[in-house]
């Protein structure tokens, strides 16, 4: 395993910025999940440090190596495909030994066989080995595609969205899998995702990414806690943090903001609270229940365990916990 | 009702029958010079040109048998001095007044065909993939002046250009040799495999070779073991067209070509028979000339249709 330096990279496919300005370092034997929507730069990433990509400008270094001209079989990264891409013309069990057949690796027949069924019980597609890769289904593909890339030992995993197309279930029992893989051999994961539970969940560090640009790195208490922007305070949390205007904040504490983020576990009904509102919906999340609240000045929603026996349309007090408001400026960024 | 059931895709009962009856008439059409020329090929001399034609008569070999000999004439007395013929062929060419003065050079001609055909064609398929791969994958600078180039080289016959070859396969020793035909049936044949592999090749997801490369595989690599299995169908095509041009050219072999690597196709109308034309070895050596690219196209046609439902199961 290894560490990996991105220094100053910048990606533009035409007139598109792809990335700007990346500077990223993850650590050896660190999970780093990069976060953020669709078009954020996040396979980008992934591709140029695997080397299917080469950088416009901008240094890419593995254990302080730099390996910017490095051809990407040399580079030894695990890839995992968001479209899979397993060869179409072999079973499973070729899919995941090809890895281990080629001229740079050359591991004998019984070494490759016990690796792969090794590979195999774990994602659980021992019954399909002899299947050819086009009779799976999505899930299983998706299986195969992460067991090409776990078969070997290589200096960093990269994972491109690998469990989104699995059931909940799996998905839920194959990501504490994933964790428990990565502690185990002290594994270098660069895992991209814009599902926040997947985030929180695995990694070690996050980094969010906004249109190319790396918004913010932190753990993800930190991100969560300590947003930079509005744009990351609402990539993480579920349900989704609240932003007001400033103004309708009754004795905020900073007069020169814009807005203010309150998270939902931060409002509470409160028979003594300073806010007026009305219930619109109210949804049981098993220990929670999502109320979502209106009136003329504020409207947002609030997480409450308590047993609450208002329905849509009655009236209630709310109180924020003042301390827990965070502040934006008018450019929606973070005020300290 | 029965008729709404249907799914308008599918076509009528109706329509499927006149569809194949004209398939039917077509290829009865198509068969009968074939069929034609394989009966001649078990014809007597005589037989093959008796007026009304006959369509059922009694087999002979005679064709063949003239088809890989050369025979000389005889008396009746010298050819009552030799011993009994050791052979059967031997009696049929002297009941016919002649003994066998040697093999044609019919062989030879065939090995010639076998060998300059199956050659250009592995070279066609071979350069017209990687060029194919080349155009597909990479920035190339004026990619589709050049692409437009290589297409523009078949806008003429071949034989235009044959004065000018002629005389640079002469300069360059290039004339009457098999290799010289191979670069020359590779040449007209490669604009038509790039052309179509790169069609071909452009089908082909980039993740692939791309996975391929991760895993530990150079480009060529990846090239070999996982574009080309999948470019199979568009291989078969291209080499089915190019083995039928490089197999059946008649006009270079015969301007090229005179002993050492001359061809079967200018070889047999020159089997000459005795005071007239040979029409029986002519036809036997066309039905063994039309059985090699007869194979190689039933062979290739098994990865045709593989390929076609393959690619159906991928979407």
């Amino acid at each position: 395993m290894a560490s990996v330096h991105l220094e100053n990279i910048n990606k533009s496919f035409g007139s598109i910025n792809a990335l700007s300005n990346l500077n990223l370092e993850i650590k050896d034997g660190e999970f780093f999940v990069l976060l953020g929507p669709t078009g954020a730069g996040k396979t980008t990433t992934l591709r140029i440090v695997s080397g299917l990509e080469m950088p416009d400008s901008g240094n890419i270094f593995f254990n302080e190596e730099l390996v910017n001209n490095v051809q990407p079989a040399f580079r030894n990264t695990s890839y995992v495909f968001q479209q899979y891409s397993l060869y179409p013309h072999y079973s499973v069990y070729d899919n995941l030994a090809f890895p281990l057949r080629s001229p740079l690796r050359k591991s004998d027949k019984k070494t490759i066989d016990d690796r792969v069924h090794e590979i195999a019980k774990l994602l659980k597609i021992e019954n399909k080995l002899n299947n050819k890769a086009t009779q799976l289904s999505g899930g299983e593909m998706q299986r195969v595609s992460l067991g090409r890339a776990l078969v070997r030992d290589p200096n960093i995993y990269l994972m491109d969205e690998p469990l989104s197309s699995l059931d909940a279930k799996l998905r839920e029992e194959l990501r504490v899998e994933l964790k428990k893989i990565q502690t185990d051999l002290y594994a270098t994961i660069l895992y991209v995702t814009h599902d926040q539970i997947e985030a929180t969940t695995m990694a070690d560090r996050i980094g969010v990414l906004k249109e190319g640009l790396l918004t913010q790195v932190g753990t993800p208490q930190e991100i969560y806690e300590e947003p930079n922007s509005i744009y990351v305070a609402n990539r993480l949390g579920s349900p989704k943090i609240n932003i007001l205007d400033n103004k309708q904040i009754h004795n905020s504490q900073n007069s020169s903001a814009s807005y203010v983020g309150i998270r939902p576990e931060d409002i509470k009904i409160d028979q003594n609270g300073s806010y007026n509102v009305k219930i619109e919906t109210t949804e049981l999340l098993g220990a929670e229940t999502l109320v979502s609240f209106k009136s003329d000045t504020v409207n947002g929603i609030l997480l409450t365990q308590e047993n609450i026996n208002v329905g849509e349309g009655d009236n209630i007090k709310i109180g924020i916990n003042e301390t827990k408001i965070l502040y934006f400026d008018n450019n929606e960024q973070r005020m300290r | 009702m029965l008729d709404s059931a249907r799914s308008p895709a599918e076509s009528s009962g109706f329509s499927r029958k006149i569809a194949a009856t004209i398939i039917i008439v077509y290829t009865v059409v198509t068969l009968i010079p074939i069929t034609w020329i394989i009966l001649t090929g078990f014809k007597s001399v005589d037989g093959a040109i008796t007026y009304p034609p006959e369509v059922f008569f009694k087999p002979s070999l005679e064709g063949y048998v003239n088809l890989f000999t050369t025979r000389s004439r005889q008396s009746q007395e010298y050819l009552d001095s030799l011993p009994p013929p050791d052979t059967w062929y031997e009696e049929l060419v002297r009941s016919r007044e002649m003994v066998i003065a040697g093999p044609s050079k019919f062989f030879g001609r065939y090995t010639n065909s076998l060998i300059i055909g199956f050659g250009a064609t592995f070279l066609s398929v071979f350069l017209g993939a990687l060029a194919a791969y080349a155009f597909s994958r990479f920035k190339i600078p004026l990619k589709d002046d050049l692409m437009f180039f290589i297409l523009s080289t078949r806008m003429f016959p071949p034989i235009a250009v044959a004065v000018p070859i002629f005389i640079m396969y002469r300069k360059i020793g290039l004339g009457d040799t098999h290799l010289g035909m191979i670069i020359l049936y590779t040449v007209v044949n490669l604009s038509l495999a790039v052309w179509l592999l790169k069609g071909f090749m452009d089908e082909i997801p980039r993740e692939y070779e791309e996975a391929a490369m991760i895993d530990g595989y150079t480009r060529m690599g990846a090239f070999f073991k996982i574009v080309l299995p999948q470019a199979t169908t568009g291989i078969a095509a291209t080499a089915i067209f190019c083995m039928i041009f490089a197999w059946n050219e008649y006009a270079f072999a015969v301007l090229l070509t005179q002993f050492n690597a001359q061809t079967a196709p200018p070889f047999i109308p020159t089997i000459l028979g005795e005071g007239g034309i040979d029409w029986p070895a002519i036809a036997a050596g066309t039905t063994l000339f039309l059985i090699p690219v007869m194979i190689f196209t039933v062979v290739l046609r098994k990865h045709l249709l593989r390929g076609i439902t393959f690619g159906a199961v991928r979407k």
